[in-house]
């Protein structure tokens, strides 16, 4: 970086390498509320990792029995409920982040894969619809499909244009979902369907398992399938098909010479984020039991798109984090319900103003260097003159408190 | 062909979708003005996106919300001179002076809104190089901030603002056995002025080539002497105005329009025709506004429901950019000659 000659500029040495992923990492060390935190995570051996996610995903599913004052939502709204309402904000979080995040795609009409997702599992299950009936669980899968399709069909034409216009064209995507859900008989527009299905089981007094109004199962279910398609988001990014979404956020123009076919890629990432967003869709239908046209509107994708942001634009844990605060302050907090949208939009001016990489920043580690090549040239270790005050830690103890 | 149609339509279980072309020939031409009215309005707002797209390449999604503040200062202006849902009393000389005042206090507010969002939202952005997605996300931000603000019940409320009649439409002339009324005519004579005047305003006055130069090379245009900061609050200002006057016809076209959240899907589909004509170009906002306008009105009486407009003019709009991705008229602010 420092030459000054007009010549090529010479192949990166371990040494220079080392360099580059020390300034990489100390820029984005000295942002965030977590910055200590994440650099203890990453000094930490692999298996300890594992441990402690491991301890956080206990205490992820034993959420429900947390059911105490500073954190419940309870006498204003169900526990379970909220949590459930929360996974599934988180939910949809990861999956637009795949969209907003990775690729750097804005997408204004996130609800409109939501509502597929929806509409799919009510109208394969409701006895409202005259269609073929199948088990709730199935529809789960389809409702991946099918919103799948929808984003390839949407994106084909769109995602050719300049990035901008993809805001505006998604915008009127999901209002044009929302109009032909009322105009369309077929989908009952305001009426909409009942007694969409659950999955199978009953308890022993013959209530099912997955009521309506029983938040914990499904809560479960929901954050079973949101670590699962975390896994796959996070091989997703670390692949080559990562390295081109984050190339082509960066520099479309850039990615596209260096041979990225950033068309393909910038399908792949609407098709895959709308996936996730039609399978939050079919599982929130299934909870709620009911679904007809008043769910999906414009308002709801801007929160949706304020839960990535919020959280860290581009960082899964962050879309997790964020989707969860989006739907817990509204539940917690009843009396400042009825402005969550002034809040959070308030929130995304002066998060853009102070804090444009959000609450948990997304790493900007080199993604070319895989995690065993950056410890071999660059061991872990407290950045020069970065952070005085903080006492250096043995990498081996695990301390991530 | 005609046939294939009638076939399809047959064969689907429902009439949610009908392919009326009796319907769409009997009324060609009261769709043709109807609509020529209403895109005269987008068009109005489409200026405002227009510009600041081609100063700052930003879709200001603010501007349906500075439309709409405009909005409520008309009404709030009339009701207070004492119109209401029935047709006033007084004679038209008054009328006049009343519709003026409400039109000054409803540019106004637009402009004023217009400024303030530029200051505390952009501003502080462009100070610190921010990347594009964040204005995006900024431009957001603020239109949702501020729906929700004057919905506060103590600001303006969940419900319509009360309706106000400005005057009743009068027929004044038929063209090919359609009435055109006075309103049409004031509505759509009253835009194209305004948009000529803009016009005129940016090819041909000094400031209007100081816009040209930002929007060509802002760097460049600094070094000459053209203020950018100032040139950029004067866009958001001229957008504003534009938008303030557009809300009074909008008023004029749809008493009881004036919602917290009205503005927005007309917003978009203002920055729809503004993309339509090719963003960046002032005639061409018009231009998208009109044939936006007419093809949604089309669209609606063919499909049979009033909420097919809005679908027509997404499809529309999807399929000129594929087609020509710099719109219509397609030249960009900064490349338009004096």
């Amino acid at each position: 970086m420092s030459t000054s000659s007009d010549g090529p500029r010479p192949l990166p040495t371990a040494e220079a390498a080392r360099e580059a992923i020390e300034t990489e990492s100390v820029a984005t060390l000295r942002r965030g509320p977590f910055r200590g935190l994440r650099e203890r995570w990453n000094g930490l051996s692999r298996p300890t990792q594992w441990a402690w996610m491991l301890i956080v995903v206990v205490i992820a599913y034993a959420m429900p029995y947390l059911n105490f004052f500073p954190l419940s939502t309870a006498p204003g709204n169900d526990w379970p409920l909220a949590l459930f309402a929360m996974a599934v904000y988180a939910l949809v979080a990861v999956g637009l982040n795949v969209v907003v995040g990775y690729a750097g795609l804005l997408d204004l009409g996130y609800v409109a894969f939501f509502a597929v997702g929806s509409y799919t599992a009510a109208m394969f299950t409701s006895p409202d619809s005259p269609y073929l009936k199948i088990p709730y669980l199935w529809t789960l899968p389809l409702a991946m499909v099918i919103a799948m399709i929808f984003g390839v069909v949407l994106g084909v034409p769109t995602l050719r244009l300049r990035g901008d216009y993809l805001a505006i064209v998604t915008l009127g995507f999901g209002e044009i979902v929302r109009i032909l859900a009322t105009i369309i008989p077929a989908m009952k527009g305001q009426v909409g369907f009942q007694n969409v299905g659950r999955p199978p089981g009953e308890g022993p007094n013959g209530i099912p398992i997955f009521a309506n109004s029983n938040g914990t199962p499904w809560y479960w279910l929901t954050v079973t399938i949101l670590i699962i398609i975390l896994l796959l988001a996070g091989n997703l990014e670390r692949s080559r098909v990562g390295r081109a979404w984050i190339a082509i956020r960066e520099d479309e123009d850039a990615a596209e010479t260096m041979g990225v076919p950033t068309f393909k890629y910038k399908v792949w990432a609407f098709a895959i984020g709308a996936s996730v967003g039609g399978l939050s869709g079919a599982l929130f239908a299934g909870q709620v039991g009911f679904v007809n046209n008043q769910k999906f509107d414009v308002q709801t994708s801007i929160l949706f798109l304020a839960a990535v942001v919020l959280g860290g634009t581009g960082n899964k844990v962050g879309a997790i984090l964020g989707g969860a605060i989006v739907a817990y302050i509204p539940l917690r907090f009843t009396a400042v319900a009825d402005y969550k949208y002034l809040i959070f939009g308030v929130a995304l001016v002066i998060l853009m103003i102070y804090r444009s990489q959000g609450l948990i920043p997304a790493k900007m580690r080199l993604m070319a260097y895989s995690r065993k090549a950056v410890e071999w040239v660059a061991p872990p270790k407290v950045p020069r003159g970065a952070e005085p005050p903080r006492t250096p830690t043995p990498r081996t103890e695990g301390g991530a408190s | 062909m005609l046939d294939l149609v009638a076939l399809s339509v047959v064969h689907m279980d429902s009439s949610w979708i009908n392919f009326d072309i009796n319907s769409l020939l009997q009324n060609f031409w009261s769709a043709t003005f109807d609509g020529l009215t209403f895109g005269a309005v987008y068009g109005l707002i489409a200026v405002g996106y227009t510009l600041v797209y081609g100063v700052l390449s930003l879709i200001n999604f603010a501007h349906s919300e500075v439309f709409i503040v405009g909005a409520y200062g008309v009404v709030i202006t009339l009701t207070m001179l004492g119109f209401g849902p029935s047709a006033p009393t007084i004679g038209p000389a008054a009328i006049i002076m009343d519709l003026l005042l409400a039109l000054v206090v409803g540019m106004v507010f637009s402009a004023g809104t217009a400024f303030i969002v530029e200051r505390v939202a952009y501003r502080p952005l462009r100070k610190r190089n921010a990347p594009r997605l964040a204005f995006l996300i900024t431009a957001i931000g603020v239109s949702f901030a501020i729906q929700y603000l004057i919905f506060l019940p103590f600001i303006g409320g969940a419900n319509a603002q009360p309706a106000v009649t400005m005057f009743i439409p009068t027929p004044i002339f038929d063209v090919f056995g359609t009435i055109i009324t006075n309103q049409q005519i004031i509505i759509v004579v009253a835009a194209v002025l305004l948009m000529v005047g803009t016009d005129m305003f940016i090819r041909r006055s000094r400031t209007g080539r100081g816009i040209r130069a930002v929007a060509q090379d802002p760097d460049t245009a600094t070094l000459m002497g053209v203020s950018k900061e100032r040139t950029i609050v004067i866009t958001f200002i001229i957008g504003g105005l534009l938008a303030g006057a557009a809300a009074l016809f909008y008023v004029m076209l749809v008493p009881s329009g004036v919602i917290y959240n009205g503005g927005f899907i007309l917003g978009v589909k203002a920055f729809a025709a503004a993309v339509l004509g090719g963003i960046g170009n002032v005639r061409g906002a018009l231009l998208g506004g009109i044939l936006l306008g007419i093809v949604g009105n089309y669209g609606q009486i063919l499909l049979g429901d009033a909420q097919w407009a809005d679908v027509v003019a997404f499809v529309i709009l999807v399929l000129v950019l594929l087609v020509r991705p710099t719109g219509i008229l397609g030249t960009t602010l900064g490349r338009s000659r004096a």
